[in-house]
C-alpha cells in the first residue's frame, strides 16, 4: 500500500492518522468500535448479530490485569458516590465522559453493553458531548466492574478529579423557555391587536374590543416578568455599579411600554402597545438565542483537575492501598502504573521512568528520569511502572500552585466594556434630553396628559431594540463562521476583545513548532540498507513514539524479519539477526555517557554504537507568512519555557522585529504578560500545554492551540485547531470588519430612532406606527447585519486557501 | 357573534397546548442531543428485527425482573 495514501476506516470511512489506526484482518479501522462490529459482521454473516456476548476479545471476564489494577480505587465507596448520578438499593446510574467515541460504530457498541454483560440494564450515549449515561444493577455488578468492561473494550471513561466536585449547573434551558413563551404572546397578541387596528369603530369593536384588551393584558405579564426578567436584573446590577449599560435602556423601554399600555387597558382609554412590547422582548431573546453556541465537545474552563485523576495507589508496608489525591502527605509513596499521570511533585524511587509532558509543556516527546530525580506534577508515565515519593501535597504541586493565583479568581469580562454598552451611554443621555425637552414643550402648549403622552411615546420609540440586536447578531454569526473554519471561542464578547489586542504572543513547543511532527536526524556511521530494514523491523511493533517516528522515517525502507525481537520498557528494543545483535535505545541502554541535550536514540550493534537518531520538532508550515503578515500591525513574542538553543533558528525564520524570552517558568509567562498590559499593552496569547495556563488566563484574549479537539487545552478564550494557526491574521482581520459592520447597522439604527422620534415628539406615535416601526428596524438590522458579516467572511477566510 | 368568546378561549387553549407541549419537551432534554437519536435509528434499521435478537431481548427482560 503506498504510503502517501490517505487512510480510510474500513468500516466508517473516518479519515485517520497512521497513529491510531487499529490493523485487523488486513484492514484498518479508526477505532475498536469499527473494528468490533466489523468482526461481528464479518464473523457472524450479519446472521447471530446479537450475540455479541460469544465474541472473543470482548468478554467482560477478559479484563486485562493492568487495566483491573488501574481502577481500584472505584471500589472506595465514598469515590463510588460522588461518581454516581442515581443510586438506589439497586438499580445505578453513572455518566462517562469517554474521549474515545468519535464515529457512530462507537455510538453502537456502547449502547449494546447490555449485551456484554446482563447485569448493566441500559446504555445511552450523548454524541456532541463524548458522553454515556449506564444504568447497572448495583447489587450484582460494581462501579470498578462498569468501568474494566468500557476499558476493556477500548472505551475507558476519563475520571479525574473534576468529576469530584459535582456542581454542573445547566442553565441554558431557561433562555429558551424565555423565548418560546415571548414568542407565543407575540404571536397572539398580534392576531388580538389586529381588529382594533382595520376598524376603529362599530358595534362590533365595541363590544369585543375590551376581552381582546384585557387577554392582551395578561399574555403579556408573563413576557414582561419573566421572559424579560433578565434585563431587569441587569439593569439594576448595572445602575448599583453606576454602570450605565444597554440593559438599562432596554429595561426603561419595556416597563415605559408596560405601564402605558396597562394604563390605557385598564382605564379603557386606548388598545395599548402590548405588540410592540412583546415583540421587542422575543426579538432581544432571539438575539441572544443566537449569539449562543455551545461547543459541545469542547470545554473552556479546564484547569489541572480535569487532567489529574481522582486516587492513586499508595504503598504501605510492601502492600496496595487506594488514595485520594487531595489527602496524599508529603512522604506518601505511591505506585504509578502505565499511562498514569503523576499528581504531584514527587522524587523517583524505583524504575527508570518515562515522563510524557505534553499536558504541560507541549513537548510530546517522552523525557527519560532516573532514580533519585524529581518528577513535577502533571506529567505522565509511559511504560513500566514506577514508585515515587511525594514531596508536597497536591494544591503546593510547582504546577497547580498556579491555580491559586489571582487572575483565577476575577472574571476578565469586567475590564472591557462592551461596544454597545460604550454607544448606549450617549444614547441614554441623548434620549433623555429629548424627552425632557419634548416633555417641557408640550407641558405649555397642550397640558400634563400630553406631555406624559409624548414623553412616554419617545422612550418607547427610542427603546434601542436595533441597537440591542446588531451586536448579538454579527457577533453570533461570525462566532458560527469562526467555528466553521475551527476557531472555537468561548463567546461573543472574545471577537470584540480580539479586535482590540496590539501584542501577540506565541508559546514555542507545540504552538511555533508542532505537536506530531518531528524532524529525524541520523547522525553516525552510515547505516548499510540491511542495517536499516533491521531498525525498521525492530521499531515496527513497538509503540513508543520515538519508535512510530523512525518507522515513518524509514517508510521507503524494506523490512526484513529478525530472528527475535523484544522490547524492554521504559529502555529500548534488543533484536537479533543471525549471530549479530543490535540494540536500539536510551543512552544508558547502549552503556555510553548521558548526554541530556536533545531527545535520541542510539542504535548499536554487537555492543559497539553505530551512531544516534536525532529528533527535533518540525515548525509548523507557514509561521514565517503568518509573523511576517502579523508585524505590520502587531507587536509580536516569543515566550517560551525552554533553553535559548532554538534561537538562532527561530531567528532565521521570523523577521527581525520579534523579540525572545527563553527559560519562562509556568510564573514567569503569567507576570510577563502581567507587566506588558501594566504599560497598556492589550495582550493576546498562544499556547497549548498547561504551563501556559496562568498566561492564557492572564491576557486579553488567550487561545490555546490544538492539533485535535479530542484533546484537552487548558482553559481559554477560545480554541484554535493547530493548523489553521497560518489563517490568524485573516481571524483578526475580520474581528476588525466585524466592528465596522456593527458600526454601520448603528447608523442605520439611528435613522430608524430619528424616524420614530419624529413620531413620538410630534405626539403621532399611534400603536399601529409602533407595531410597524419596530419589527420593521429591527428585522432589517438583522438581516444587514447577517448578510455582511457573511459576505466579509466568506471573502476573506476562502481567498487563496 | 356570541360565539367569538367561545372560539377566542378555545384558539387560545389550544396554542397553550402546544406551548406547553414544547416547555415539557424542553424540559425532557428532547433539545440536548439532537444528533444521536438519529443514529440510534438507523443503526436498528440496517440490522432489522432479528428473531434471534428479539427472543434474546424478551429473556433478558425477564432476568431483569426477576433480578
Amino acid at each position: 500500500m503506498a504510503k502517501k495514501e490517505k487512510l480510510v476506516c474500513y468500516h466508517c470511512g473516518l479519515e485517520m492518522s497512521e497513529a491510531e489506526t487499529v490493523w485487523f484482518d488486513d484492514k484498518a479501522f479508526c477505532c475498536n468500535g469499527c473494528k468490533t462490529v466489523y468482526e461481528i459482521l464479518n464473523q457472524n454473516q450479519l446472521q447471530q448479530y446479537y450475540k455479541m456476548n460469544d465474541m472473543p476479545g470482548i468478554k467482560s471476564d477478559n479484563v486485562d490485569e493492568n487495566i483491573k489494577q488501574k481502577y481500584a480505587y472505584l471500589d472506595d465507596p465514598e469515590i463510588e458516590k460522588k461518581l454516581l448520578e442515581f443510586n438506589d438499593a439497586s438499580t445505578k446510574i453513572v455518566n462517562f465522559y469517554i474521549p474515545n467515541i468519535h464515529c457512530s460504530a462507537c455510538i453502537w457498541v456502547l449502547e449494546h453493553l447490555d449485551k456484554l454483560n446482563p447485569n448493566i440494564a441500559h446504555s445511552e450515549v450523548n454524541f456532541p458531548t463524548k458522553n454515556v449515561r449506564i444504568t447497572f444493577n448495583g447489587d450484582k455488578i460494581s462501579l470498578r466492574q462498569v468501568v474494566e468492561i468500557l476499558a476493556s473494550i477500548a472505551y475507558p471513561p476519563l475520571i479525574s478529579l473534576d468529576d469530584m466536585d459535582k456542581d454542573k449547573k445547566k442553565n441554558n434551558k431557561k433562555l429558551l423557555y424565555q423565548l418560546a413563551i415571548a414568542g407565543f404572546a407575540f404571536g397572539n397578541i398580534m392576531m388580538m391587536s389586529l381588529p382594533e387596528y382595520i376598524q376603529s369603530e362599530g358595534y362590533w369593536i365595541e363590544r369585543f374590543a375590551p376581552l381582546f384588551r384585557w387577554i392582551m393584558f395578561g399574555l403579556a405579564l408573563p413576557v414582561v416578568f419573566y421572559s424579560a426578567k433578565d434585563y431587569f436584573e441587569s439593569a439594576i446590577k448595572g445602575l448599583m455599579q453606576k454602570i450605565v449599560n444597554v440593559d438599562i435602556l432596554i429595561a426603561l423601554g419595556i416597563s415605559v411600554l408596560f405601564l402605558r399600555s396597562s394604563y390605557e387597558v385598564i382605564s379603557g382609554t386606548g388598545t395599548g402597545f402590548f405588540d410592540s412590547l412583546t415583540g421587542l422582548v422575543f426579538f432581544l431573546l432571539l438575539g441572544k438565542y443566537f449569539q449562543r453556541i455551545t461547543y459541545d465537545y469542547l470545554s473552556f474552563e479546564r484547569d489541572y483537575k480535569s487532567y489529574f485523576p481522582i486516587a492513586v495507589t499508595k504503598i504501605v508496608d510492601d502492600k496496595e492501598e487506594v488514595l485520594q489525591i487531595k489527602n496524599i502527605l508529603p512522604g506518601d509513596r505511591l505506585l504509578i502504573r502505565n499511562e498514569e499521570i503523576i499528581p504531584i511533585d514527587a522524587i523517583l524511587m524505583k524504575n527508570t521512568a518515562l515522563i510524557d509532558y505534553s499536558f504541560v509543556t507541549g513537548e510530546s516527546l517522552p523525557v527519560e528520569k532516573h532514580i533519585g530525580d524529581q518528577l513535577l506534577a502533571g506529567g505522565k508515565q509511559i511504560g513500566n511502572f514506577i514508585e515515587v515519593e511525594a514531596i508536597s501535597n497536591v494544591d503546593n504541586s510547582y504546577l497547580t500552585k498556579l491555580w491559586s493565583r489571582e487572575a483565577f479568581h476575577d472574571s476578565k469580562i469586567v475590564n472591557i466594556k462592551s461596544l454597545t454598552d460604550k454607544i448606549s451611554q450617549y444614547f441614554t443621555f441623548v434620549i433623555l434630553t429629548i424627552a425632557l425637552l419634548a416633555g417641557i414643550y408640550w407641558y405649555f402648549t397642550d397640558g400634563f396628559s400630553t406631555a406624559i403622552w409624548v414623553v412616554t411615546a419617545v422612550l418607547i420609540v427610542a427603546c434601542p431594540c436595533a441597537l440591542a440586536l446588531s451586536a448579538p447578531f454579527a457577533f453570533g454569526n461570525m462566532l458560527r463562521k469562526f467555528g466553521y473554519h475551527q476557531l472555537y471561542l468561548k463567546n461573543a464578547q472574545v471577537i470584540e476583545s480580539m479586535s482590540k489586542i496590539d501584542t501577540i504572543i506565541f508559546d514555542k513547543t507545540g504552538t511555533l513548532t508542532s505537536q506530531e511532527k518531528y524532524e529525524v536526524a541520523y547522525e553516525g556511521i552510515p547505516l548499510f540498507d540491511e542495517q536499516k530494514s533491521m531498525v525498521k523491523a525492530m521499531v515496527k511493533t513497538s509503540n513508543h513514539p520515538l519508535s512510530r517516528l523512525i518507522y515513518q522515517d524509514l517508510a521507503e525502507i524494506n523490512i526484513i524479519h529478525p530472528d527475535k525481537t523484544e522490547e524492554i520498557i521504559g529502555k529500548g528494543i534488543v533484536a537479533q539477526l543471525q549471530d549479530d545483535i543490535y540494540k536500539l535505545g536510551s543512552a544508558s541502554f547502549v552503556d555510553i555517557e548521558h548526554e541530556n541535550i536533545s531527545t535520541q536514540v542510539y542504535i548499536a550493534k554487537n555492543n559497539q554504537v553505530l551512531g544516534k537518531f536525532v529528533f527535533t520538532a518540525a515548525y509548523r508550515k507557514g509561521i514565517t507568512q503568518l509573523f511576517k503578515k502579523l508585524q505590520k500591525k502587531y507587536q509580536l513574542i516569543v515566550l517560551s519555557g525552554d533553553n535559548d538553543s532554538e534561537k538562532p533558528i527561530l531567528k532565521k525564520l521570523l523577521p527581525k522585529n520579534v523579540s525572545y524570552y527563553f527559560n519562562q517558568s509556568v510564573h514567569d509567562k503569567m507576570d510577563f504578560i502581567q507587566n506588558m498590559q501594566e504599560k497598556g499593552k492589550v495582550v493576546m496569547m498562544i499556547g497549548d500545554g498547561l504551563n501556559d495556563a496562568g498566561a492564557l488566563q492572564q491576557a486579553d484574549v488567550g487561545l490555546a492551540l490544538s492539533e485535535n479537539t479530542n484533546v484537552f487545552t487548558p482553559s481559554s478564550d477560545g480554541i484554535l485547531k493547530a493548523d489553521k494557526l497560518s489563517h490568524l491574521d485573516r481571524f483578526l482581520r475580520l474581528t476588525q470588519q466585524t466592528k465596522a459592520v456593527i458600526f454601520t447597522s448603528f447608523a442605520i439604527a439611528f435613522l430608524y430612532n430619528i424616524l420614530g422620534l419624529g413620531f413620538a415628539i410630534t405626539n403621532h406615535l399611534t400603536p399601529i406606527v409602533a407595531a410597524i416601526l419596530m419589527p420593521i428596524s429591527s428585522i432589517s438590522i438583522v438581516i444587514f447585519v447577517t448578510l455582511l458579516t457573511n459576505i466579509i467572511s466568506n471573502k476573506l477566510i476562502n481567498s487563496n486557501l | 357573534m356570541i360565539a367569538l368568546y367561545l372560539t377566542i378561549f378555545i384558539s387560545i387553549i389550544i396554542a397553550l397546548i402546544f406551548l406547553v407541549l414544547f416547555l415539557s419537551s424542553v424540559k425532557n432534554n428532547q433539545y440536548e442531543d439532537t444528533y444521536t437519536p438519529g443514529v440510534r435509528m438507523l443503526f436498528e434499521d440496517e440490522f432489522g428485527a432479528q428473531p434471534d435478537g428479539k427472543e434474546l431481548k424478551k429473556t433478558e427482560k425477564q432476568n431483569n425482573n426477576q433480578n
